[in-house]
């Protein structure tokens, strides 16, 4: 399988108590389970089946996902911001892997 | 726009693709287009970001949530990975590539001394891995080709593609209009049949465009991943039922070349969404 590359964008700056917008996307196949090869099997399911948004180690947003997902999962979702702080956004993949980002923000 | 329903007949006779003039409530005012040079035959250049919704369009004009960011993310970290027994990466000669890429993306298929004949960007990239870098050729649509060609095309976006037709490339170019003006396959439809005699008008469910190449490698929604101009071409020579070329074949670079030619002056938009 190719290279999993996460892309995340929040602002590197923002005002105590702002709402801010972050966006997520990962390069992935998303490998439903239900196709089958040329020869008639059946390819196995490989999917990110989990997605966690960390922030200062408390998780503020995560969800699962399912096999009918499309590829190259896109999430954005918004998030209050108090203080100085990094982010961590964690995507788990159906083989036991995940896959890491973090981005600092500064609050004033 | 210029629409010659006479065809459509023809079409319909081959009974197995319907074409039809549904399409025409698309005003065409809203469809931003540029003039052609002397002699082009079209009366109007647009690009096929113009055919797609509003939806698709949003994609492609966000480079975040653009999906093919994250190929043009791939390209821009190999590009200064260093591979081969000469110890180089794209970066030791070229360095900055938003400087030293500027136009490039625009001009290619371009001439190739070497080979006295028309090469286009990826064949481009793989002979710099093969003369200077003493690397391995990238696989055609493997995902470091596609990473690389998406990254060094988007530093080229907004300006506009010029490929050059004359002196020793007229022969290819020639080449090139005869295979987009040759009826291929079990339905008998040359390109133009399509993307010159009916763009604007439905083609079952999707929107004919004038088939311009200025958004390759496109992210396509279908696909769910970045293609190369030679992938789509492929495609479009199935749904016709015949026999493709092979993806990097002179055939190809030919047609990718006559292509330039049509879109003459359209900004690059690679990567661009299209569905």
């Amino acid at each position: 399988m190719a290279k999993i590359k996460p892309r995340v964008k929040l602002p590197k700056k923002a005002k105590a108590g702002e709402t801010i917008t972050i966006k997520t996307i990962i390069s992935h196949k998303m490998e439903s389970g239900r196709r089958k090869d040329k020869k008639g099997n059946v390819i196995a399911r490989r999917i990110i089946n989990k997605f966690a948004c960390k922030f200062e180690g408390q998780t503020i947003f995560g969800c699962d996902i399912e096999p009918a997902i499309s590829a190259n999962p896109y999430f954005q979702f918004n998030a209050k911001v108090e203080k100085t702080g990094e982010f961590e956004f964690i995507w788990t993949d159906d083989n036991g892997d995940t896959y890491q980002k973090k981005q600092t923000i500064k609050v004033s | 726009m210029g629409r010659k329903v006479s065809l459509i007949s023809t079409v319909l006779g081959a009974g197995l693709l319907a074409l039809s003039t549904y399409g025409t409530a698309m005003a065409d005012s809203t469809l931003k287009s540029i003039a052609p040079p002397a002699n082009h035959p079209l009366s109007e250049i647009i690009s096929g970001y113009e055919f797609r919704a509003s939806e698709t369009q949003d994609l492609q004009d966000d480079d975040f949530e653009n999906p093919g960011y994250i190929w043009v993310d791939k390209g821009e970290d190999l590009w200064s990975e260093v591979d081969g027994a000469a110890g180089k990466s794209c970066a030791s000669c070229h360095e900055d590539a938003s400087e030293s890429m500027k136009t490039a993306g625009a001009e290619f298929p371009k001439w190739s001394e070497k080979l006295q004949k028309p090469i286009n960007l990826e064949q481009k990239i793989n002979d710099c891995r093969t003369e200077n870098m003493k690397a391995d050729k990238w696989k055609w649509e493997s995902e470091q080709l596609l990473s690389m060609t998406s990254f060094v095309r988007s530093q080229s976006r907004g300006e506009p593609v010029n490929v050059q037709v004359d002196g020793p490339m007229a022969p290819f170019f020639e080449k090139g209009k005869d295979l987009y003006y040759q009826r291929v396959g079990q339905l008998d439809l040359a390109c133009s049949n399509c993307h010159e005699d009916n763009y604007g008008n439905q083609i079952r469910s999707d929107l004919l465009s004038q088939g311009q190449t200025n958004g390759f490698p496109t992210y396509r929604l279908k696909w769910q991943k970045v293609g190369s101009t030679h992938r789509r071409f492929k495609g479009c020579m199935k749904n016709v039922r015949a026999t493709p070329y092979k993806v990097g074949s002179d055939e190809f670079v030919n047609l990718e070349l006559y292509l330039g030619y049509r879109g003459k002056g359209l900004p690059i938009e690679s990567p661009a969404v299209r569905n």
